[in-house]
């Protein structure tokens, strides 16, 4: 990218900033809602484009570590509503859990992956349908809003602040991993796994660790997503939930991180606004989806590019 | 760790390897010295590829051992038979498609995984895989070639970077299956040329069946049938010996 084009990107993206942090002072309650669901589910989906985009694992299964970071900050903040239980306690335990489930699912690849990680993350949606503990299929509801650093985030502006600045770090950490030495290992087991074993890394440990990143990325969106709405139900571990952030991450497109949240974005406003005019908004959708994958296969991001003549 | 100098580098015990009913290996020894260049011929089929396959952990022996530089390898996987030295290339491109010339080798040449488990900072900041990855490129004449992804190159170009990607990790004992493998007259003399320039010091073992290559490059050749050692010399003593004509005219 040259100087000129560099600065024009950071200053688009500064001004997108801006935009999106004013937001909440100048447009009414539902959009602000509908900005902060796209933040968390951004998060959410760019966690999967990790895995999907530049490792090359598919996982079907991420709703796992959604719904984990969800649960968690549930019964957390409902003890004491501070930053640890907010944001710490869900990432630890949803990383824990990504190390675990990540250990069993990377022996396998490609469909088997897929299976596996399904299968795992069917095993929460089970379990908290049943358990009385966790409200079984109602959840947990009046789940309070953390306080950080004396403010208090139950008001809608501040919580737009808090999750503009935590979506900003998600991105941030995201944009340097991709870059990092760690992240040229990743797309190289993309590229070609066995050759990577025969120059001489041990790939699953490079595997594994991409999946305990992405499964605590993951369990904060849950986290977030459970603040927001104060409550958290099984629907979180279900298996549509890994299903859309596949959509989104599709249908931004694979492997370029902001095409994550460009999908997020995309689907959730799609949801909302063909929702209101007919209970079909998943037929409409479906088509939209199946539009992309014809027409767009680079998804939103690829066919920006291609018009704009960029290169990745 | 290292044996006494005089040792062998890689010394090769009894190695088998069996598919159901049929031996591929059955019981190879050799020992390549430091520094040698050996290679190795036969019929198709004779036990060449998969006794590379034994050495670099791709298969595992059904018996046998392996020992590299007076350390067993046998049975290790194969990212830890490449870090204690021993680097391959594959008869068929294996390469990273998506990946530029400079991208493949240099991860290549990351692969001793100093800092590959670094999360953050920039990939272009370390200097030292980088300057590998470089003065690889040159070797094996890819030079003009670092920013075209590896899908894009010509076969004979993908030809290079598949031996440079096994170079790049700087080994110690370098494998090379078939390097000339479908390549042109032109492509197989700069191929030979290439690897007559590599360093002296990196003992290669390779797997060959143009002649000419074998006799430009091979200190001495090992004659492999129906996976047994057949005999071992040098060129001219293998080229002399009326077997070698039996097992290859046998298997026409």
């Amino acid at each position: 990218m040259s100087p000129a084009r560099r600065a024009v990107v950071l200053v688009a993206l500064g001004l997108g900033v801006l935009a999106v942090a004013a937001f909440p002072w100048v447009a009414g309650n539902y959009p602000v809602k509908l900005l902060q669901e796209i933040l968390i589910w951004g998060i959410f989906a760019m966690s999967l484009d990790l895995l999907m985009g530049y490792a090359g694992m598919v996982s079907f299964g991420h709703s796992a570590f959604f719904g984990i970071g969800g649960y968690v900050a549930a019964l957390a903040l409902k003890q004491s509503a501070g930053v640890v239980s907010a944001l710490v306690l869900p990432a630890l335990a949803s990383g824990l859990a990504a190390l675990v489930i990540g250990f069993f699912s990377i022996r396998v690849g490609g469909v088997y992956f897929i299976m596996l990680t399904l299968a795992f993350s069917q095993m929460f949606h089970a379990y908290t349908f049943q358990v009385a503990w966790l409200g079984a299929e109602d959840g947990l509801v009046g789940i309070p809003r953390p306080t950080v650093a004396g403010v208090s985030l139950a008001t809608t502006r501040s919580f737009h602040l808090y999750l503009l600045v935590l979506a900003g770090l998600a991105a941030l950490a995201l944009w340097r991993i991709v870059r990092s030495p760690f992240g040229h290992v990743l797309r190289g087991i993309r590229e070609n796994e066995a050759r990577m074993e025969a120059v001489g890394y041990a790939v699953g440990r490079y595997k594994l660790l991409a999946f305990t990143v992405a499964g605590t990325l993951a369990g904060l969106a849950g986290a977030l997503y459970a603040q927001f709405n104060g409550s958290i139900t099984p629907d979180a571990f279900f298996w549509t939930t890994s299903g859309e952030a596949l959509l989104m991450v599709i249908i931004g497109g694979v492997g370029t991180l902001g095409g994550a949240v460009l999908g997020a974005a995309a689907f959730i406003l799609l949801q909302s606004l063909v929702s209101t005019y007919t209970e079909r908004w998943m037929l409409i959708l479906g088509l939209t989806f199946v539009g992309f994958v014809l027409f767009a296969p680079g998804g939103i991001v690829g066919a920006l590019r291609g018009r704009l003549g960029l290169r990745a | 760790m290292s044996a006494a100098p005089g040792a062998p580098l890689l010394s090769i015990d009894k190695l088998a390897r069996s598919f159901g009913a049929l031996s591929a290996v059955a019981g190879v020894s050799l020992a390549v010295g430091r520094a040698e260049r050996r290679a190795v011929i036969g019929p198709n089929g004779a036990g060449k590829t998969t006794l590379f396959n034994l050495i670099t952990g791709q298969l595992a022996p059904s018996g046998g051992r392996v020992v590299f530089d007076g350390v067993p390898v046998t049975g290790l996987a194969p990212h830890a038979v490449a870090r204690r030295g021993i680097s391959r290339s594959f008869q068929r491109n294996n390469l990273f498609p998506g990946l530029t010339v400079l991208e493949s080798l240099r991860l290549a040449a990351a692969a001793d995984g100093r800092g590959s488990y670094r999360l953050f900072g920039d990939v272009a900041r370390l200097r030292a895989p980088l300057d590998r990855a470089r003065e690889t490129a040159a070797a094996v004449g890819l030079a003009d070639r670092i920013d075209a992804p590896a899908g894009a190159l010509s076969y004979g170009e993908q030809r290079q970077l598949e031996v440079g990607i096994a170079l790049a990790t700087r080994p110690k004992l370098l494998l090379l299956d078939e390097p000339t493998a479908g390549m042109s007259p032109e492509e197989t003399d700069r191929m030979t040329r290439l690897l007559v320039g590599l360093p002296r010091e990196v003992t290669l073992l390779i797997i060959e069946h143009d002649m000419d290559v074998v006799a430009s490059l091979a200190d001495r050749v090992t004659v492999l049938h129906y996976g047994e050692v057949l005999l071992e010399g040098s060129f001219a003593e293998v080229k002399a010996d009326p077997r070698v004509y039996e097992v290859y005219l046998g298997s026409a």
